[in-house]
């Protein structure tokens, strides 16, 4: 099954949207928060992120999905370790919004999806409207 | 190299701490007030990290990038981050460095900025002092110039870099939504870009 990590600059982002997103996905085991600093203070943190996707990785390959500022190129930073690293796990970004982007994937990737299909599962819920 | 890769890393980090107020003061007035903090806090971690008797560059800069990439927090982790860890690619067990050393160094740590912040030159941040820093001093040893004297000439366009971000408009990070007032103010980012050439010219004074 293909994994999904949630970074947040916020600890308590990341988790609530996981919360929400393995109700939705009912026996998804692979999603995975990685929000804020290891002191618990507001920011990203690269290795942290690096091994919530090596925790998400089932061998299926995983879609992150990341909020405001750093967050975007602390996630890059981290697939990069990982590639130099040699671990050979898939992992891309969702060019999407957090919760509803998690959502989508999480229902994409216990039905089965591939990365491919989870990750557009995440982009299309740009385009979903709400009002 | 008079000083080793140590107290090279030891003078960058008390210079970011030296500045934090300044450095945060700075991004109070275009950004998010936390450059100072983020890079204080990036560089307390890397000295519990290193030990006084790492002498291999290499090792140190990774080591030091993986840190800064983990703790700062904000955009100049990753940015910084990876200037770091690809300065340690290219030094990987050395304990000198030459002119030519430093060239690729700041080449390298310029291009893995650039790869993860995708901006170019004019864009109000740290490339606005790093690229014209790296420029004079290839300039400076081409010529045949030692090591101190092309970083003397790599500071002093540094610092010139700096004092253009006061007249550029911000296109990349929270200072972009100022638009047009982003004017009159430095780069926060540029500006310790510009500590830490300083702190590395004055290492190799030793």
């Amino acid at each position: 099954m293909v994994g999904i990590v949630i970074v947040s600059h916020s600890w308590k982002i990341a988790e609530g949207v996981c919360d929400l997103a393995r109700e939705m996905a009912q026996g998804h085991e692979g999603i995975i928060p990685a929000g804020g600093l290891e002191d618990g203070s507001t920011g990203t943190d690269t290795a942290k992120i690096a091994d919530a996707i090596t925790e998400a990785d089932t061998g299926d390959g995983v879609v992150i999905l990341a909020d405001i500022g750093s967050a975007i190129m602390s996630a890059e930073s981290a697939i990069e370790i990982l590639e130099d690293e040699g671990r050979g796990i898939n992992a891309v970004i969702a060019d999407a919004p957090v919760v509803e982007g998690a959502v989508c994937a999480a229902v994409e990737a216990a039905g089965g999806g591939s990365v491919d299909s989870v990750l557009a599962a995440a982009e299309e819920s740009r385009e979903a409207l709400k009002l | 190299m008079p000083s080793g890769i140590y107290e090279c890393i030891s003078l960058i980090a008390e210079r970011i701490a030296d500045n934090k107020d300044f450095l945060t003061e700075l991004d109070r007035e275009i950004g998010d007030s936390d450059h100072g903090i983020n890079m204080s806090r990036g560089f307390t971690a890397v000295m519990e990290k290193l030990s006084p008797d790492e002498s291999d560059i290499g090792a140190v800069l990774k080591k030091t990038g993986m840190t800064l990439l983990s703790k700062v927090g904000g955009a100049s982790g990753p940015l910084y981050g990876t200037a770091y860890m690809e300065a340690g690619k290219l030094t990987v067990g050395k304990t000198d460095i030459t002119t030519e050393d430093m060239k690729s160094i700041l080449e390298a740590a310029i291009a893995g900025i650039q790869k993860r912040g995708k901006a170019v030159k004019g864009e109000k941040t740290m490339l606005d002092s790093l690229i014209p820093a790296s420029e004079s001093f290839n300039k400076k040893i081409a010529e045949g110039a030692d090591m101190v004297t092309g970083l003397e000439a790599a500071c002093e366009s540094a610092r010139e870099g700096v004092e253009y971000t006061k007249t550029i408009i911000a296109t990349k990070g929270r200072a972009s939504y100022l638009g047009e007032r982003s004017i009159g103010h430095q780069d926060p980012g540029a500006t310790s870009a510009l500590i830490t050439l300083e702190a590395i010219r004055d290492c190799m004074k030793g």
